[in-house]
């Protein structure tokens, strides 16, 4: 319509061509821009989603379509003393290793906000083990948890005489849940650690020189100063922590699959034994979809529960 | 007079931080724990390498020799991995996939956040927030339908599926992570190429693009090492002894019977640490300035 209006401004500027001017007109170029993201995620998450629902009401199997069944699988679920002792398990687990990996996290990001030589290279180390494949250091743990080369065991048998047997760190199901835990909590500090370092590097040094000048000794500047402006980013580390700790998958199946005699499955693990390896679709996506509530549940006691902007910026400021 | 300086005075005056002790109290305070975090922290690295290098009379004999330490070193066991395994075809699957998603999440990404942040729109905060929100799901929670999706698609036991798949949570990062870099780039540069009469395209492939490299580099490392990582989409999707990746691979393959050849497990560990390792040790700088400034967001 408006290329008759055209020909005079052609004449004063050289006119791109018509894909050019296509992609400057800005509602195209933002479904353009938007499309390959929201496309990948729309098809293989938000879709999925759905159908993970949807197929947790079904009674689906590997090969065969499944009809729904209404709450059956859940039914199900509920009387099945393996799913109550996973989301037993998935609740310890998800609880001691958060609260390892926070204290022993933040205790490691006061360390590393000191003054110190080679300070960079210090946090460069103490970030490998969360940059190296999960799988792998958790092989590394299998190896350490043995149950006859443990070198934990040789240190307190043959070093320290200690003990007089090797622990049998993953035949026994409370020593392999707790194998687990601690394998989980030395993964978590350095993400932990250098998070809360971020955190610890944006309170203001007038703080603490006033709360010196007052008087205050290392434990009230703590207390009082760094704990209260470090809530709002302990709140977000620590809800990206619950979810993916509640949800973990990797550590357990490397070093445990699950066992001694199911004690070590997570949420997660036993929904690939149902779901995948042992084919039934509809149960595993059930189990899956069962872990949402906990997630929910979770995610909303640490934000919110941790993350008190507003007191903490005081009344006036919104 | 400097905030360091006056801090330094302060803490000079205060009674908790007399002169003679304070040495021994900062070895106390400060050395001996962190210490003790990198010796733990480091620990099974350590053990992992010994491992692979220690012949098997060394590694099941702890009465006679010392476990901490070699004293003949072998290369057997990375020989046995290299050569009588499938490893080397591993690693350059997982090379594939890790490299080929990343490439995939940056694209997507990239234009995305650009979109986001640049050529505001109504509803644009809105949409930012749905794709951050993606990254919030589990894959512990999508890896059933996920499969059935792409068994759907043809895709089963294809590395292809997984590197379309591990940008669903790849782009919810890199988005992320480059909304804060675009942001932390003038705008004014770009309204000056708008006036000197550049396209949009021209603004964000020469203008917008080249300033943010640095972003995209550790939104780069970021998906490769996540890719590298990645463990159940690939233990799900991946049948076939060839197609999988160093982690599922090792774990499925490596791990025979009730004899574990440990040496040879330690030493695909290593090998298959070592390139995030590396990469990552090259940019370690942008590594951490971008999760600093990621979380500080």
């Amino acid at each position: 319509m408006s290329v008759t209006t055209l020909p005079s401004r052609r004449t004063l500027q050289r006119q791109p061509g018509w894909l050019v001017r296509l992609f400057d007109y800005k509602p195209f170029l933002i479904t353009v821009c938007l499309a390959p993201a929201i496309g990948l995620l729309a098809v293989f998450l938000t879709y999925p989603l759905g159908l993970g629902v949807w197929l947790a009401f079904t009674d689906t199997t590997i090969g065969r379509r499944g009809v729904f069944v209404g709450f059956e699988n859940f039914q199900y679920l509920l009387s099945d003393p393996l799913w109550w002792n996973a989301v037993f398990y998935s609740i310890v687990y998800t609880g001691i290793a958060t609260f390892g990996k926070f204290a022993l996290g933040f205790w490691l990001a006061l360390l590393l906000n000191n003054h110190f030589p080679f300070k960079s290279l210090l946090r460069a180390i103490v970030l490998l083990p969360w940059i190296v494949p999960t799988v792998l250091s958790a092989l590394a743990f299998w190896w350490i948890y043995d149950p006859q080369f443990s070198i934990i065991s040789y240190l307190l048998v043959d070093v320290l005489h200690i003990r007089t047997h090797n622990i049998d760190f993953l035949g026994t199901p409370w020593p392999a849940r707790f194998s687990l835990i601690a394998a989980n909590i030395w993964r978590g500090i350095p993400f932990v650690a250098i998070s809360l370092l971020a955190g610890l590097q944006t309170i203001s040094p007038s703080l603490y020189e006033a709360a010196m000048l007052d008087g205050a000794t290392a434990w009230q500047r703590f207390r009082y100063i760094t704990f209260p402006m470090m809530l709002p980013i302990l709140a977000i580390v620590m809800t990206f922590s619950i979810i993916f700790t509640f949800t973990d998958f990797q550590l357990v199946y490397a070093i445990t699959r699950g066992g001694p005699v199911n004690s070590t499955h997570l949420l997660a693990t036993l929904a690939f034994q149902r779901g995948i390896a042992g084919g039934e679709l509809g149960e595993g996506a059930a189990i899956a979809v069962s872990m949402i509530p906990f997630l929910v549940f979770a995610t909303l006691f640490s934000y919110f529960g941790l993350a008190r902007r507003k007191w903490q910026q005081g009344e006036s400021n919104d | 007079m400097t905030d360091a300086v006056a801090q330094s005075n302060v803490a000079s005056a205060t009674p908790d931080t007399m002169a003679w002790d304070s040495r021994a109290r900062r070895v106390m305070m400060i050395y001996l724990p962190l210490s003790c975090f990198v010796l733990i922290l480091l620990f099974p690295f350590y053990w992992m390498a010994i491992t692979s290098f220690k012949p098997n009379a060394e590694l099941l004999n702890y009465k006679e020799h010392n476990p901490f330490w070699i004293t003949s070193p072998t290369i057997d066991h990375i020989r046995h991995l290299l050569f009588n395994t499938a490893y080397p075809r591993w690693l350059k699957t997982t090379m594939f996939v890790a490299v080929g998603s990343t490439f995939l999440s940056l694209f997507a990404s990239t234009l995305a956040a650009y979109a986001i942040e640049r050529l505001r729109f109504r509803g644009s905060p809105y949409v930012g927030l749905g794709i951050y929100l993606a990254y919030l799901v589990p894959p512990s929670i999508l890896f059933i339908p996920l499969a059935t999706v792409v068994v759907q698609f043809g895709l089963f036991d294809s590395p292809l599926a997984l590197i379309l798949v591990y940008p669903t949570f790849l782009v919810p990062f890199c988005t992320w992570l480059l909304i804060g870099y675009f942001k932390s780039i003038p705008y004014e540069l770009e309204e000056c190429a708008l006036v000197d009469g550049a396209t949009r395209l021209q603004i964000l492939w020469r203008i917008t693009l080249p300033l943010a490299v640095p972003g995209l580099i550790s939104a780069g490392i970021f998906s490769f090492t996540l890719s590298w990582n990645e463990f159940i989409y690939a233990l799900a999707f991946i049948q076939s002894s060839a197609n999988k990746t160093v982690p599922v691979a090792i774990l499925t393959e490596l791990v025979s019977g009730d004899v574990y050849q440990w040496g040879a497990l330690m030493a695909g560990s290593l090998l298959g640490s070592l390139p995030v390792a590396v990469f990552y040790s090259l940019f370690v700088d942008y590594y951490v300035s971008s999760l600093t400034g990621a979380v500080k967001e």
